[in-house]
C-alpha cells in the first residue's frame, strides 16, 4: 500500500502539527511518537496522563429485536447478561474456536450495543457479524466518529474538569451523553493498564476534544510506540501478534472472556474445542517472560527450555520503560508454563536466560469501585 | 569524518577506523535501550553486520563501513545505551576497526555529502 492509499483519521493534521512522526498502521497514517519520543511518552502516561488517537479503531452499532442474543451467535462472552451503563470484553470466534479478533462491546443507552473492534480486522468483522447475524440483527459502522483514549493516573482529574459523570463511572462501565457540547460515548477502560477513559466523539468535533484536553498540562499526546509498550507491560495480548485465527482463548490466557453461561450451553461458533481446553487437552498456552540478560526478545524469537530445545515462539516482546528490563509474551506447552519456570529465549542464535513471571508484569490500576 | 548511506560514520586516526552512527540516525531510531557491540578480533568485511542496535520500538542492524579486523568494542554501550542518542557522534562509537583496505574510507561520503543526500530522504 502506498503512503497515498492510507487513510487519515480526523486528528491527521493535529498530529504533523504537533511533530508526530507518521507510519503506516492498520490502512491508516498514524502517529508512531511525537517530538518526546517512545520512552518519555511512555513513562508520562504511568505518571501522569496520556491522550491517544485511536480513531483507526471500527466502532459500530449493532441492532435488532434481541442485539445481544444475536452477537453471541459469534462472540464468547455473556452479553444477554451485560447490564445497561457496562462495557465486557469479548473475542469474536471462527468455527475451529480461533480469534477473528478481540473487541469490547457496551451498552451505552438504549440503542443496541455499541461495539469497538480492531483497525486492521474491521472490515472482516462487520462481513462476519453482518452474515452471521442476517435476519436478526444489523451492523452499522459508525464512520463518522473518532475514537480517543486518555490514560493515566491522572485522567479521572483531567476528564472530570470537563465531564463530572465521569468521576461516577468504574472501570468497565460505559455511557452515552453530552460532552464537550456533542454526543459522546464514553467507557471507563483502556489498553493500557492505566485507569483513564476511551470517548468516542463525532468526527468533526475530534479535533476540538483533542486540543481541550491536550491545554491541561497533565496531558500530553502520546503515539502508537508507547501504547505497545505500555500494553505489553500490562500483559494485554495484541490482535495479529499474540492473538490470531489459529489461538483460541483458553490458550491466550483469556478465559474470562468466554462467559459462565456461555460455556453451560455451548452455542457458539467453536464451542467444541473451548470445552476440550477448558477440560485441561491444551497443547500451548500464553507465558509472560521476563528476559534476564541480554537484548530484548522480539516476535519471532523463539523460546527453549533450559536444554536448549525449542519449545515455543515470542508473539510479543520488547524492552519495558517502567521496569528497565526486557519482557515478552509467547505461546509454549502447559508444562513450561508455571510461575518460575526458567527458560531461554533465542535472539539473534544466542540463548538468553529467561523465566516465566505472572500477569501482568506491571500491576494494573483499574478503578473498580469509587 | 565520513559517512554510510547506511547512516554510519568513520573517523581514521592512523590504520584504525572509529566507528558510530550519525545523529541522524540516532534520532529516527528514538530511545536506544540496547546495544551489541562486536568483540575484539572479529573480522568484518565492508558491509557485514558489525552490531545491533534496538530502539524501545525495534532492532536495527549496524554493518561495517569499512573492511577489517575489530580492535575494540565500546563496552561502556552495555550499560549505557542511551549514549548512544546522547552523544551519536562521539561518545556513542561502536567498535575501533584495524583497516584492511583505507581506500575504502576515500570512497565514503564527506559530511557535505551526506547532509546533501539526507536531503534526499
Amino acid at each position: 500500500m502506498s503512503d497515498q492509499d492510507l487513510k487519515k483519521t480526523p486528528l491527521f493534521d493535529a498530529h504533523v502539527a504537533a511533530g508526530a512522526r507518521m507510519v503506516p498502521f492498520a490502512g491508516y497514517s498514524m502517529p508512531v511518537q511525537y517530538k518526546d519520543g517512545v520512552l518519555k511518552e511512555h513513562l508520562w502516561t504511568r505518571e501522569h496522563a496520556g491522550l491517544f488517537d485511536v480513531s483507526h479503531m471500527g466502532q459500530a452499532r449493532i441492532r435488532g429485536e434481541n442485539p445481544a442474543k444475536a452477537f453471541e451467535k459469534v462472540v464468547s462472552a455473556d452479553y444477554q447478561g451485560l447490564k445497561p451503563g457496562k462495557q465486557r470484553y469479548g473475542v469474536l470466534l471462527n468455527a475451529r474456536g480461533g480469534i477473528v479478533d478481540d473487541l469490547m462491546t457496551a451498552r451505552p443507552d438504549e440503542d443496541g450495543l455499541f461495539v469497538v473492534v480492531n483497525g486492521a480486522c474491521k472490515d472482516n468483522d462487520y462481513a462476519i457479524i453482518a452474515r452471521e447475524l442476517a435476519g436478526e440483527a444489523t451492523v452499522t459502522r459508525l464512520e463518522d466518529r473518532a475514537l480517543l483514549a486518555l490514560q493515566g493516573p491522572e485522567a479521572a482529574a483531567v476528564l472530570a474538569a470537563h465531564i463530572p459523570e465521569a468521576a461516577q463511572m468504574v472501570f468497565m462501565d460505559a455511557k452515552a451523553l453530552i460532552a464537550f457540547g456533542v454526543d459522546a460515548i464514553i467507557s471507563r477502560s483502556g489498553y493500557t493498564g492505566e485507569d483513564g477513559y476511551e470517548i468516542s466523539v463525532p468526527a468533526d468535533a475530534a479535533e476540538r476534544v483533542w486540543n481541550t484536553l491536550l491545554a491541561d498540562e497533565r496531558v500530553k499526546p502520546i503515539g502508537l510506540g508507547a501504547r505497545d509498550s505500555l500494553r505489553l507491560e500490562a500483559g494485554l495480548p495484541l490482535y495479529g501478534h499474540d492473538l490470531d485465527e489459529t489461538v483460541s482463548p483458553i490458550e491466550a490466557g483469556l478465559n474470562f472472556a468466554v462467559g459462565k453461561s456461555r460455556r453451560e450451553a455451548g452455542d457458539y461458533l467453536g464451542a467444541t474445542r473451548i470445552a476440550k481446553e477448558l477440560a485441561g487437552e491444551l497443547s500451548r498456552v500464553r507465558v509472560n517472560l521476563k528476559v534476564l540478560e541480554g537484548a530484548p526478545a522480539r516476535e519471532g524469537a523463539e523460546i527453549a527450555d533450559e536444554a536448549g530445545a525449542v519449545i515455543g515462539k515470542i508473539t510479543s516482546g520488547g524492552f519495558a520503560p517502567s521496569l528497565g528490563y526486557p519482557i515478552a509474551i509467547g505461546f509454549a506447552p502447559p508444562a513450561y508454563a508455571a510461575i518460575g519456570t526458567k527458560l531461554k529465549v533465542i535472539v539473534r542464535g544466542k540463548a538468553a536466560a529467561a523465566e516465566v513471571v505472572a500477569s501482568p508484569f506491571v500491576p494494573n490500576r483499574y478503578v473498580r469501585k469509587l | 569524518m565520513r559517512f554510510t548511506k547506511d547512516h554510519e560514520w568513520v573517523v581514521v586516526q592512523g590504520d584504525v577506523a572509529t566507528v558510530g552512527i550519525t545523529a541522524y540516525a540516532a534520532e529516527q531510531l528514538g530511545d536506544v535501550v540496547f546495544v551489541e557491540v562486536p568483540e575484539a578480533g572479529k573480522t568484518v568485511k565492508q558491509g557485514d553486520g558489525l552490531a545491533v542496535v534496538e530502539s524501545v520500538k525495534a532492532a536495527s542492524d549496524v554493518y561495517a563501513p569499512v573492511s577489517g579486523e575489530v580492535i575494540e568494542g565500546n563496552a561502556e554501550l552495555s550499560d549505557a545505551p542511551e549514549t548512544v542518542n546522547a552523544l551519536p557522534e562521539s561518545g556513542g562509537w561502536f567498535a575501533k576497526i584495524k583497516l584492511a583496505n583505507p581506500a575504502e574510507v576515500d570512497a565514503l561520503m564527506d559530511r557535505d555529502a551526506y547532509e546533501a543526500f539526507l536531503a534526499t530522504l
